[in-house]
């Protein structure tokens, strides 16, 4: 393998977050290199989409603090995590159903256009060239995720491995630095779930994205992750390579719960 | 008289029409075109590539994956050097290339993709002999560092290299070719033992692409759809031998998932499937007609009546009425030609069709919404061309006429055999195969069964060793008559017996759906498929459907004494699990017989009904038992029709 894991690019700090008296994130700290693969594991409700979304700047942490690429925040929204080159796919899929697989992808490479509006929707001057050349990497993403079949077909009426895909598409339009996977593999069959591996392992591989997953599936996480953090409860129950994970015994209590 | 090779079609098309559009693929949404001249250039280099790696005269080159432009081209680069392309099935397991890559010494193997790389590299050891392998798509492959294995963007850019430094190596390497060179290596996937290859020459192939070609008045206009793996023979002719040939374009769809959308973009106008695809079209048609609103699915309905009674007439040259030929033209507007286009066949000039039989109404579907459908007949060890039908003459139950350049006889046990200067050189290192099939006067044994109508039409019957004989003498052809029988939308599959018997019985498996359907419109209750299956109604139906064949038998000579005189439902589905079927879903015959031995008596003891008890596996594993009192019917049958020949 060339790929390198490379410096911290991503480094999060005590991160505390409560919704009113509930704490969903109680101190929590790691970090992710550069091109690595990095998974954040735990049983239901352990705080995994909190930190996610908190990455995210979807919600605001009370405490810590996030850095990335050195600059440090407290306070950020999610256009400016975007324009950071963080991008996301979702749990629950927030495609447009009724849009065509192309548009929904399309969509992703919002940020990168210039013109405006207006220019748009008149499809006059910059708009229509900027159009074809937008065209072109929704279209190497559509050849990379093997969906030219659907190309035009409304997302809605896919099948829900396919809509997942379309979704990793769409995050992938942002040419990310980092991509964030809300559980990737969540309702997805044996077969799909390996389509799924590889393609995140091929993104990785090929366009160096660093990629921070969270999963429920904890085979699919130690096949392809670099290192695993695990959270139980709010709290950083375990931090390390898949094998040091997997050794580890706060871990194996939490999911194999404990012998009384 | 073939007086050209491969690479020399190739380049005459360069020279004479450098700007025309040989090659299409469609990447990254848009179809890319390549020139005549642009392939003769791809060619010299891969073919500098090759030398360079050490390639030489008569060695193979194994070529792996679906249509590509660069795996066409490799083809022809190992051929401009005199060696022999060996295209192999790529969704075959690795295991399963180790026995050709051995038998054939083969050092050098151009793939497609990651999925054959990792193939390529797991049989490594078991075929050390493998020692360069290349690759087309380079996705996935960035961090492979085998011994060996390379891109073809290297394999060119060292076949630049070579080519600058000897100049003329490559052309020399063209012109030294004979025709009787060997061109190219199919493997035929046997059923017994290993697979068997089958050598041709430049002369076997273009010999028959060229006749093919006049017979249907090609022309360097066709467009072609390459989408049927490359290492099938039928596909190598359509797509690379007759491409050559006509100098048409050939077009490489995007992935195998988008076949259809492609054949619809570009509109093919000669084009081949196996029956399988064209039902499968059909029944997506049909599907979506369901879901069609009420004005739509009367249209459809109304005119399909009419292409049903004029088109087929219309297609073979026949008179039509004026009143049928206007309504037949305003079907046209409102309905064949949009779903002409729909399926993407709005241009097809010539179709065909092989492999298996055909259904007549799904035959007839095809030609009476003016799609040109005609079957053929050939193989693997004949080039493919042996019969095909003429524009005029196409019937679903024959397979044409012999073409130019073809010698039929029929054996004296009925076997088919063929002359004709398309036939193999003889299989690869096994001359013992070789002589079973091809006699020292040239006829090639077929293995099929049949004969030649009275229109000089070759009909196929079944395969020759099951053809067997009635008490009475005369032939009896099981897979001809059960494919008869399947036809019919009610019956599943058929089994029938009568060999060395004073008369033929048949099992019949109804078609749960179709019967279950049937009755439920008829306010027929039933509590699954043993108790519908014994309805006195639906014997009665089935006995309709056996009696037609019957008397279609009839109207034959030579197969009048197959026709069936008793027959039963079967009380359970012919099974694979159960050892009933094999895995492609063909009856055994033989097993059926043996273990329902209780039910072939009853039928031929003369009774009316047989109880009987069998176990089953179910999918889960279980076992259990099906028991029922089988009914058995009389068919009527016909006496012979006297036939003018």
């Amino acid at each position: 393998m060339s790929r390198k894991v490379g410096d911290v690019i991503l480094d999060v700090q005590s991160i505390s977050l409560a919704f009113g008296g509930v704490k969903a994130l109680t101190d929590i700290s790691f970090n992710v290199r550069e091109h690595e693969v990095r998974a954040i594991i735990g049983p239901n409700g352990a705080g995994k989409s909190s930190m996610l979304n908190c990455i995210n700047g979807v919600y605001q942490p009370q405490r810590g603090s996030i850095t990335f690429r050195g600059q440090t925040f407290k306070h950020m929204n999610s256009r400016q995590v975007a324009e950071m080159g963080v991008a996301r796919t979702f749990q629950n899929l927030a495609l447009f159903k009724g849009m065509s697989v192309l548009d929904n992808i399309m969509t992703g490479r919002n940020l990168k256009m210039k013109s405006n509006l207006l220019m748009q929707a008149l499809r006059i001057g910059p708009a229509q060239r900027e159009e074809i050349a937008q065209r072109e990497v929704v279209e190497r993403i559509i050849d990379f995720l093997e969906i030219q079949a659907y190309r035009k077909t409304p997302v809605g009426r896919l099948p829900y491995g396919l809509q997942k895909r379309v979704d990793l598409g769409r995050a992938l339009a942002m040419e990310p630095q980092v991509l964030l996977l809300d559980e990737p593999m969540a309702g997805m069959n044996v077969e799909e779930k390996q389509d799924m591996s590889r393609f995140i392992l091929d993104i990785n591989d090929e366009y160096g994205t660093t990629i921070v997953l969270i999963e429920h599936d904890m085979s699919v996480v130690m096949d392809i992750s670099d290192r695993v953090v695990v959270l139980d409860y709010g709290k950083k129950i375990g931090d390390g390579t898949p094998s040091e994970v997997r050794a580890n015994d706060d871990v194996i209590k939490a999911y194999l719960g404990v012998a009384h | 008289m073939v007086t050209t090779t491969f690479p020399r079609l190739m380049l005459e098309h360069a020279a004479r029409r450098p700007a025309a559009p040989a090659l299409r693929e469609k990447e990254y949404g848009i179809w890319q075109t390549l020139s005549w001249s642009a392939v003769a250039a791809l060619v010299h280099e891969i073919a500098g590539g090759l030398a360079a790696a050490g390639l030489q005269r008569g060695q193979h080159l194994v070529v792996i994956g679906e249509n590509r432009p660069r795996l066409y081209a490799s083809m022809l680069a190992a051929q401009s050097l005199g060696a022999i392309p060996v295209p192999l099935y790529q969704d075959a397991a690795a295991g399963e290339f180790v026995f050709p890559i051995t038998n054939a010494e083969v050092a050098f193997a151009v793939v497609e993709d990651q999925e054959q790389v990792d193939k390529m590299l797991e049989l490594r050891e078991q075929c050390p002999g493998l020692r360069r392998i290349w690759f087309d798509d380079p996705r996935g492959l960035r961090n492979y560092s085998e011994p060996g294995l390379d891109s073809l963007d290297a394999l060119q850019t060292s076949g630049r290299q070579f080519n600058a430094d000897q100049p003329a190596y490559v052309d020399a390497e063209v012109a030294l070719a004979q025709t009787s060179d060997v061109a190219a290596m199919f493997f035929t996937s046997g059923t017994t033992g290993h697979p068997k290859g089958v050598v041709h020459t430049h002369a076997s192939l273009i010999d028959r692409a060229q006749a093919g070609a006049r017979f249907d008045h090609l022309t360097e206009h066709e467009e072609v759809l390459a989408y049927l793996p490359l290492a099938w023979i039928g596909q190598n002719i359509f797509s690379y031998a007759q491409w050559l040939v006509c100098g048409y374009v050939v077009n490489c769809p995007e992935s195998p998932a988008t076949v259809q959308i492609d054949l619809c973009e570009v509109g093919p106008t000669y084009y081949f499937a196996p029956p399988r695809i064209f039902e499968a079209l059909l029944t997506s048609v049909m599907i979506r007609m369901e879901d069609a609103s009420r004005i739509k699915r009367w249209l459809f309905e109304r005119f399909m009546a009419v292409a049903t009674r004029v088109g087929p007439a219309l297609m073979d040259g026949k008179p039509v009425g004026a009143m049928d030929r206007l309504l037949y033209a305003l079907g046209g507007l409102v309905v064949y030609g949009p779903l002409r286009n729909t399926l993407g066949l709005s241009r097809v000039r010539v179709a065909y069709t092989a492999g298996e039989a055909i259904g007549p109404d799904l035959f007839s579907f095809y030609r009476s919404i003016g799609v040109n459908l005609k079957q053929l007949y050939g193989s693997t060890e004949t080039a493919v061309f042996v019969c095909l039908q003429p524009d005029h003459e196409a019937r679903s139950d024959t397979v044409g006429v012999p073409i130019e350049g073809v010698e039929i006889k029929v054996a004296d046990n009925g076997e088919i055999l063929v002359r004709s200067s398309g036939l193999l050189r003889g299989y690869y290192k096994d001359p013992a195969a070789t002589a079973e099939v091809l006699t020292p006067e040239g006829w090639y044994h077929t293995g099929d069964a049949g004969f030649l109508d009275a229109a000089g039409h070759l009909k196929i019957i079944d395969r020759a060793k099951d053809v067997g004989r009635t008490a009475a003498g005369a032939m009896f052809a099981p897979k001809y008559v059960e494919n008869k029988l399947k036809f019919f939308p009610h019956i599943k599959e058929a089994v029938a017996f009568g060999d060395g018997r004073d008369q033929v019985c048949a099992f019949i498996n109804i078609d749960i759906e179709a019967v279950g359907n049937w009755a439920e419109r008829r306010n027929l209750p039933y509590a699954g498929y043993t108790d519908l299956a014994q309805k006195p109604e639906v014997y009665e139906l089935i006995r309709e459907c056996i009696a037609r064949v019957n008397a279609d038998l009839a109207a034959d000579e030579r197969l009048a004494g197959s026709q069936i005189s008793r027959f039963l439902i079967l009380h359970k589905e012919l099974d694979a699990d159960d050892g009933e079927l094999t895995r492609t879903r063909k009856v055994r015959r033989g097993f059926i017989g043996e273990r329902y031995q209780v039910l072939v008596d009853a039928l031929y003891g003369g009774k009316n009904s047989q109880y009987i008890e069998t176990a089953v596996k179910f999918e889960d594993g279980r076992t259990g038992m099906v028991a029922a009192d089988l009914r058995i019917m009389d068919v009527k049958t016909f006496p012979v029709l006297r036939s003018a020949a």
